[in-house]
């Protein structure tokens, strides 16, 4: 029966042939005559049979819903129900127009998303809690024992065999099915353990990305941050967050929504799969064609953007700064100093800061260096005149040689004084007024020839001097940030001497020539590029507006609608150096006045990172309506450090320091990390070497002994903790990392795939954190050779740091693989949330299509139950109120982002500054916990919504009052039993219940100004008072988005000063246009869109400017099979290898963002498997493939010292040669072998990358180089990598 | 004249971005079971490449679709003799994985996977071939497998420097003279008189398969569990409601248009059995299909019973715009003969670039030109016209002139305005045409298009006493 079966459809012919034929050959149509045939063949007898496939079609309910998956989509999605069962899902078509002139939105989805009702009934579905056999093993015979579940979690984890049993059994199956009731208390065992013996800062909470379900991940997270959990960042782990931004324009992340681009005329897509990454979206891009946008693509490989060019630009991996400054090159040259228009001027005047002055500083060899930013407490005629922060208002000159210090620079943002805007207004030595500041020097008439030293790092560092026009203030030269910029892209002008290029043809940096060698793109194709962004830029009509209009400021001829755009993403953000490659590539849209313009500008796209109703998550999400501050951490630190990557890493800043750097030239990252830490530039958990709630106790005991005031608590215990950093009572928890107290303890992962996704260095995660099985073959080269100084080195280093790991998931995938307790979750067709994205403007549910199957219950009921479990359990174990001494970062939007002036590092440590909390190291707050009434809190949404206000981003805190009544009445009032949290409840008039998801969504929606005018109106007003111009008339007050209308149809979002575009009726969101039509600064330094950067590290590296240097794949690759890198370059002489014998091929490795999945999500779902190749793939050249013996789909195996992978081989001439490329997140639980090379199961696509953390991106208490969660901070690198290939031959599953 | 009218399909390939939404939206809903699990009524292939099932192309592999033999049509395959439809191994062997270790397995030495195995009979299988075995040009040995790249030099296109990739949908065509329907030695297939929908009677079919072999775009399957052959019924019971089918409902770029194209039923076989093929495409469409605004089509028409709306539907069918007004859409493998109702506008992209340092030198015009592009029109003319490259010239060049004539409203480049008169005349295109265009390529909302008036037929019988008892069996 199995063979016929097998054989059936092989057997066709014969069965066919067999079965009557001859009988029925006078049926046969072809052989009546024609005309009969003719006749017939539209008339059939009987067609009732059709029933059968229109009642296949039939159902009877269709829910709207979507996908709560990382990827930008937000599509609102029908849900199809039929004789009960989900079965299949279709995209619902009834977005709301945004104008007549516009697609549609609809039908936004992709394969992947269609196929999840796979998903919902699959062998792969997480039906019932599990915990590892071994472990509740343990757990059951000490709760036996001992009667005392916290008692028997001490005795498996304080036990090094018991400890070791289940550790070295992670991922090793085992599973036992418990009760949902056990699993529970389990894990409150487990909390409470943790939070009495080491503090809570030891758990740890991670799920990504807010805006693809705000409530499922306020769930998680407000229960975490309610204990005195910590909350990881993602959008910098997923090296997402594009540092940038954040830099440039003191913004994590805003760019325009999708159906802008249809406005663009001019698209370069740089590092950014549009049709494949943003499948919904890509109609904007194709559509746009035809209305004669042009189209070029930068892209090292042939894939599906491509396949829309005009031009393509096929610039090697990782070479793409180079293009982007021979780019920036072209255009200063062409547009600024051949030619000039008025309308750049205008815009490079107002929104850039080009016009701003830099001090000179003396080299000592009679050349000068770049220096920091001129300031008014430089100036002594201004200083006295300019009101407080003088160290943070920058200065200009203008044409009568005066210096003059515009509005809205960051000292105006914090010193009370209403001017914080880009009027070309100021402060001069006459007093206030209008101001008119010149781009560069030589507009004065009168100027010095200063030689400045500058450097470029294309094969190795070259140093050259170029003379720079400037002036002399008192002792000091000066000139623009325009000056250098032009002298640093090597644009010759006027007089000036040095080692400019002659021409494009000269190879001298940063000309078109010059990264010809480099990119290996022509210089012609890149002249033309340039040139085609910027005369489209120039000469586009606007979309709104005049010409005549700001920020135009053009003429019919020259209407300088700048509808030119950049997209950019992850092929050239997940690199190392991806904060100077950005700025390189964004030359364009600056120097072509492209921002802040509908249809122009940076087009970021990775990650779905914009929740728009940012306060409302953060508020529930962060219990900020109970405690604060919240605990946040950046992920990329935490697992860097908690992972003991830093210990494999040969990284310093040695291998790209500028050739002037003094004091940073040799910083291991590790070492910038604890550094950052010190001086509170990035917060670090746990914080201490000591437990939280134990040192909280013992300072306020002392206030006690001391009789001091409540009101003083806070102040005395700073005071306290930085005498004790001081004086070495207490430590830094990351001084001294791999000290057991020091250990992260519990790990939530909910919403993620942590483990078999996002993990850069999954290997070491496996070994360090978990303590089991995993493929690390690196040695500890910071450790052997001394690279880190600034941590108490421990060997050996530990092994299996993590007591718990607590997976939610509805799969069955890696994480949950390798956990200590799956929890079953239900799916995204099978609760309430939300939906939202940057790709569009709209809100848009989920709702339910069945109640969760079998025991699966919702993110946010089971994090409600646990926090009952855990809430009863702590009235035994933790009856006491607890004082909680919480440390947190300098924050970017708050006062504290002014906290260390011009850029200077002064260590407190090395005796530079005195520890001042929130001044030259952490801020430090004390909070009260009350963990009996954590589930009374956790279901109420608590007062300080309405006594403290709520707000981001640095808007004055508002109160709305109004909304959290009609909250009450909405929701119910709280269904809380505790005295404290009524009595707490009592003085507002009441609280609203957010007992259930829906109701939490419904309290999102209605505390937040993008879906309440109302809230929108007052946020507005507050800005406007730090502004002094009119905003509040800019959102539709009367807009009001409840659950249920969106429930009924998506629903499009005001306008919010949380972000910085303009949402009106007809009109495209772009970001920036609120900063250039109604003068809103950008959160930056001097207010303005920065080129420049002035802070001490970003000099001393040699990236004050954009600038390109090489990729660090050499230095980072680690130990590679004896193969000596050498100069390893794209030239197969160099990257294909024959050594003992055998053949291997050292290639670049690529992970972008793979078409059958999104990251994890769906690549282990049988229909995405079926329409490609049913496992893990790498993709690599034809003619490498032939090189090294290697055939379509043969198994190879990909690794370094890192890891391995063992993968089918896609080859394909696609694909350039020198390069491997693995779409990731292609995950070790279904179709992977074990590795030849090592024995063990092999890996992911991660298993070869590590985390690399960048110190530039660490820089903190200094304007827009601020920290905040997910906003800035170093990013986790993907690339940079290379690996070794060979053919893996026979495999064993 | 005998004129009938049929709901046809456009697919503009220009904007297809193969993301295959259609296949899995289309699966989910008709063939996610057993006995049709290897069933991809709609598929989407990556070409240059083998296709699905493979190399379907090949005529001299599978003998499917009409041959002209002494001027009349005659089917290739003839019973017993020369039949050969694809065996499971041309489509591939459907698998799953045992998923269900990853809960039940004892703790072990290794981390347990999920192993495929098969679907037909459960053993543990290898995966070496799927339905899109070659996505984004996977396989380079595959690109020699594209019949499309006759009379060009193929292993060029297998080198990173030459390389393109296109993507070709593909569904039943619906066809006016289906080669399946005339194989049917049970005549358990039909063309539906009102829509034109080909189906295949589920309870009349006996399984015999010449319709899969027949069929030279293989797209009938045998299900080997109901023992009857299936295939795309271009969704009816959607079509009939007015509504699309699930394929162009889903498709995220907008690459698919539906509408009611009228046709001279008198006219399909002579102009089938037309002895050269770039004729063939000319006669089937300036012959064939009929223009819905012709006052004699209009009055032979209502003679035939095909209602107003549909008449009006007709009118504003976008597929009559792209297929017969502008010619910009064109029949899959014309030389089959089978005059498919599936349409396809060809893609224009991507543009030649270049590894060689002369070609930026000149800064060319703005938009590239028709003899720039960098997939050979020779292959796409192999595709769609029987080789005839002028057509696609034609139909390109009028792409590109809607791009610039747009381009110039946009932006006042100077001398952009002339160039933009000029590639309209060039095209053969009057500012209207281009406007419409641009409103049906770029804007293309959901009622332009699809235009779809609902089916006549359902009301024919007694809806009175019909609607009382609809759903019950």
């Amino acid at each position: 029966m199995q063979i016929t079966r097998r054989q059936v459809l092989a057997a066709a012919a014969t069965i066919g042939a067999a079965s009557g034929v001859l009988a029925l050959a006078q049926n046969l149509q072809y052989l009546k005559p024609l005309a009969e045939f003719r006749e017939t063949r539209l008339q059939y007898p009987d067609r009732s049979w059709e029933e059968v496939y229109r009642r296949r079609w039939q159902y009877d309910k269709v829910a709207r819903s979507t996908h709560g998956v990382n990827c930008t989509g937000s599509c609102s999605w029908n849900v199809y129900v039929k004789d009960g069962l989900i079965v299949w899902e279709l995209q619902a078509t009834d977005y709301p127009d945004i104008a007549p002139d516009i697609p549609n939105y609809e039908p936004r989805g992709c394969p992947r998303g269609a196929s999840f009702s796979w998903y919902v009934y699959s062998p792969l579905r997480v039906k019932y809690p599990y915990v590892r056999g071994v472990l509740i093993d343990m757990y059951r015979r000490f709760k036996q024992q001992t009667g005392d579940p916290v008692e028997a979690w001490r005795r498996i984890v304080e036990d090094p065999a018991n400890r070791a049993a289940y550790q070295k059994a992670r991922g090793k199956a085992g599973w036992a099915r418990v009760t949902w009731d056990e699993a529970l208390e389990l894990v409150s065992a487990a909390l409470i353990y943790t939070i009495k013996k080491y503090g809570p800062d030891r758990i740890y909470g991670f799920t990504p990305i807010p805006a693809m379900s705000p409530v499922s991940y306020a769930a998680g997270a407000r229960f975490i941050e309610l204990i005195g959990g910590v909350m990881g960042s993602f959008y910098d782990w997923y090296a997402d967050l594009p540092p940038a931004s954040p830099q440039m324009w003191g913004e994590q992340t805003d760019v325009p929504e999708s159906a802008d681009w249809f406005h663009a005329q001019y698209m370069i897509v740089w590092g950014t799969n549009l049709p494949l990454t943003r499948t919904p979206d890509a109609q904007m891009y194709t559509q746009a064609r035809y209305r004669g946008a042009k189209v070029a693509v930068v892209s090292p490989d042939y894939s599906e953007h491509v396949k829309f060019a005009d031009i393509w630009v096929p610039a090697l991996p990782g070479t793409d700064a180079a293009l982007g400054m021979a780019m920036g090159h072209v255009a200063l040259k062409e547009f600024y100093v051949d030619r000039q228009f008025k309308c750049l001027r205008e815009y490079a005047r107002r929104y850039t800061d080009l016009p701003f002055l830099v001090i000179l500083e003396p080299a000592g060899d009679g050349t000068y260096l770049q220096g920091r930013f001129l300031r008014a407490s430089d100036v002594p005629e201004l200083k006295d005149k300019v009101g407080a922060n003088p160290e943070w208002k920058t200065v200009v000159v203008q044409k009568d040689g005066t210096l003059a210090v515009p509005y809205g620079s960051i000292g105006f943002r914090w010193d009370g004084s209403g001017n914080w805007n880009l009027q070309l207004k100021g402060i001069t030595a006459k007093g206030e007024g209008d101001i008119d500041p010149v781009l560069s020097i030589m507009e004065l008439g009168r100027y010095e020839k200063v030689p400045v030293k500058f450097f470029a790092m294309d094969f190795d560092v070259k140093a050259f001097v170029r003379e720079v026009p400037a002036v002399k203030i008192g002792d000091k030269y000066i000139t623009t940030v325009f000056d250098l910029l032009a002298a640093h892209l090597g644009v010759k002008r006027g007089d000036l001497g040095g080692d400019y290029p002659a021409d494009y043809n000269d190879p001298k940096p940063y000309t078109p020539a010059w990264q010809e060698a480099i990119t290996g793109v022509s210089r012609d194709l890149a002249i033309q590029v340039a040139r085609e962004f910027m005369n489209t830029a120039v000469y586009s009509k606007p979309v709104f507006g005049k010409p005549s209009d700001p920020p135009f400021f053009g003429d019919d001829a020259t209407p300088c609608g700048g509808r030119a755009m950049i997209f950019v993403g992850p092929g050239i953000n997940h690199w190392y150096h991806t904060d100077l490659i950005y700025r390189s590539v964004l030359l364009l849209v600056l120097l072509g006045g492209t921002q802040g313009k509908n249809g122009g500008g940076w087009a970021h796209y990775v990650g779905q990172e914009k929740i728009r109703t940012l306060i409302g998550w953060s508020t529930i999400a962060f219990a900020l309506d109970w405690v604060r501050p919240p605990r946040q951490q950046n992920s990329p630190s935490y697992w860097y450090v908690h992972t003991d990557q830093w210990r494999y890493d040969p990284v310093t800043t040695k291998y790209y320091a500028a050739p002037w750097a003094k004091k940073w030239g040799n910083l291991h990252e590790m070492d910038a990390n604890v550094i950052a830490v010190r001086l509170g530039w990035l917060p670090f958990y746990p914080s201490l070497n000591v437990n939280p709630l134990e040192l909280g106790d013992k300072l306020v005991k002392e206030t006690t002994a001391q009789g001091i005031q409540q009101a003083q608590l806070g102040a005395y215990v700073a005071r306290r903790v930085a005498e004790m950093l001081k004086n070495g009572e207490i430590k830094l928890a990351i001084e001294d990392p791999d000290a057991p107290e020091n250990w992260p303890r519990v790990l939530f992962v909910w919403r993620a795939n942590l483990l078999g996704s996002s993990s850069k260095g999954h290997e070491y995660f496996l070994k360090h954190l978990l303590g089991t099985d995993n493929n690390v073959m690196n040695r500890e080269v910071a450790v052997e050779e001394g690279l880190v100084k600034e941590v108490n080195i421990r060997k050996p280093a530990p092994e299996g740091k993590l007591d718990l790991l607590v997976v939610l998931d509805f799969r069955m995938a890696t994480s949950a693989v390798y956990a200590d307790v799956v929890l079953p979750a239900a799916t995204w067709y099978e609760k309430y949330d939300l939906s939202m994205t940057d790709m569009h403007t709209f809100i848009h549910p989920f709702t339910p299509a069945v109640d969760p199957p079998w025991e699966a219950k919702a993110d946010w009921d089971i994090f409600r139950e646990l926090a009952k479990k855990f809430s009863e359990m702590a009235r035994k174990y933790l009856p006491q109120e607890a004082y909680d001494v919480v440390l947190t970062a300098l924050m970017h939007d708050s006062a504290a982002e002014i906290a260390q002036p011009f850029g200077e590092v002064k260590d407190w440590k090395k005796g530079e500054a005195d520890p001042v909390p929130g001044k030259t190291m952490a801020a430090v707050a004390l909070v009260r916990r009350r963990y009996w009434d954590v589930y009374d809190m956790y279901i109420t949404l608590g007062p300080l919504v309405v006594t403290t206000g709520v707000t981001a981003k640095g808007i004055p805190a508002f109160k709305p009052v109004e909304s959290y009544k009609w909250l009450v009445e909405k929701n119910g009032a709280t269904k809380a039993a505790s005295d404290y949290v009524l009595s707490q409840c009592a003085n507002v008039g009441g609280c609203p219940s957010i007992e259930r998801d829906k109701q939490a969504a419904e309290a999102m929606l209605a505390i937040s100004p993008e879906s309440n005018g109302e809230v929108a109106y007052m946020a507005w007003s507050n800005l406007e008072k730090v502004v002094g111009l009119p905003l509040k008339d800019l959102p539709a007050k009367e807009h009001r988005i409840a659950f249920n209308d969106i429930v009924a149809q998506p629903r499009r979002v005001t306008t919010s000063p949380v972000w910085n575009g303009i949402e009106a009726p007809g009109r495209t969101y772009s970001p920036f246009t609120v900063n250039t039509e109604r003068l809103v600064p950008w959160r930056t330094l001097t207010g303005r869109q920065h080129f420049y950067i002035d802070h001490e590290w970003f000099r001393e590296l040699g990236e004050a400017l954009p600038t390109y240097k090489r990729p660090m794949d050499r230095i980072m690759a680690g130990l590679l099979a004896g193969v000596n890198l050498g100069d390893w370059w794209y030239d197969e002489k160099k990257y294909r290898v024959e050594s003992g014998g055998q053949k291997f091929l050292v290639l670049r490795y690529l992970t972008p963002h793979g078409k059958w999945n999104i990251h994890s999500e769906f690549w282990d779902n049988l229909i995405m498997l079926t329409l490609f190749r049913g496992g893990q793939v790498v993709w690599i050249n034809n003619e490498d493939a032939t090189w090294l013996g290697i055939k379509d789909n043969d198994w190879i195996e990909v690794y370094n010292a890192n890891g391995v992978i063992v993968a089918r081989a896609a080859v394909s001439p696609r694909i350039p040669r020198g390069t491997a490329i693995m779409y990731h997140a292609q995950e070790r639980h279904v179709y992977v072998p074990i590795s030849p090379l090592t024995g063990k199961r092999a890996g992911i696509h991660n298993s070869v990358t590590v985390t690399h953390l960048k110190p530039t991106k660490m820089v903190g208490g200094y304007a827009q180089l601020s920290w905040s969660f997910n906003y800035y901070g170093p990013t986790g690198v993907n690339r940079d990598t290379l690996v070794v290939v060979r053919p893996a031959g026979r495999v064993r599953l | 004249m005998n004129v009938r009218a049929q709901i046809a399909m456009v697919m503009n390939l220009d904007k297809c971005i193969g993301c295959h939404t259609c296949s899995v939206t289309c699966k989910n809903v008709w063939t996610n079971r057993a006995g049709a699990e290897y069933m991809w009524w709609n598929n989407v292939e990556t070409r240059p490449g083998p296709g699905y099932p493979r190399q379907w192309e090949n005529q001299n592999r599978y003998n499917g679709g009409w041959a002209l033999d002494g001027g009349r049509l005659k089917l290739k395959i003839e019973i017993t003799k020369n039949y050969k439809p694809p065996s499971m191994e041309d489509y591939y062997h459907p698998w799953t994985y045992d998923y269900e270790v990853l809960f039940s397995e004892k703790q072990s030495d290794q981390q347990p996977v999920a192993r495929p195995i098969s679907l037909i009979d459960g053993e543990s299988m290898d995966v070496t071939y799927g339905p899109n075995w070659n996505d984004d040009l996977a396989g380079a040995d595959l690109i020699l497998e594209d019949p499309g790249l006759d009379g060009l030099q193929k292993e060029i296109y297998q080198q990173f420097k030459d390389v393109f990739m296109m993507y070709l949908p593909r569904i039943c065509n619906h066809c006016l003279n289906p080669s399946c329907l005339a194989a049917c030695p049970r005549k358990a297939i039909y063309k539906r008189e009102e829509d034109g929908i080909v189906l295949v009677d589920q309870n009349r079919c006996r399984g015999y398969r010449y319709c899969v072999a027949a069929c030279p775009y293989k797209k009938v399957y045998y299900n080997w569990k109901t023992g009857k052959s299936e295939k795309c019924v271009f969704c009816y019971p959607r079509i009939e409601a007015g509504q699309p089918t699930v394929c162009s409902l889903t498709c995220v770029g907008k690459i698919r248009y539906l509408g009611v194209l009228l046709y001279d039923a008198d006219k399909v076989l002579d102009v089938a059995a037309t002895p050269e093929v770039s004729q063939l495409v000319k006669r089937f469409i300036d012959e064939v299909l009929l223009d819905p605004y012709d006052p004699a089509v209009v009055s032979v028409a209502k003679e035939s019973g095909i209602p107003d709306d549909w008449i009006k539907a007709a009118q504003r069918s976008p597929v009559y715009k792209m297929v017969k007004k502008w010619k910009v859409a064109f029949p899959l493998r014309p030389e089959f003969r089978t005059l498919p109702m599936v349409f396809y506008v060809p893609p224009l992209s991507p543009v030649v670039t270049t590894f060689e340092r002369a070609y930026g030198a000149k800064i060319t015009d703005i938009m590239p030109k028709v003899n720039e592009l960098r997939i050979p029109i020779k292959y796409l003319a192999n595709m769609f016209t029987g080789g005839d490259t002028m057509l696609i010239e034609q139909a390109l060049k009028k792409l590109l002139a809607v791009r610039i004539y747009e381009r110039a409203k946009n932006v006042a480049e100077p001398g952009l305005a002339d160039k933009a008169k000029v590639a309209l005349a060039e095209a053969g295109l009057t500012e209207a045409d281009a406007e419409e265009m641009y409103r049906l390529f770029a804007i293309a909302r959901y009622e332009d298009r699809f235009v779809i008036p609902t089916n006549p037929k359902r009301y024919a019988a007694n809806p009175y006493v019909e609607r009382g008892v609809a759903g019950l069996p």
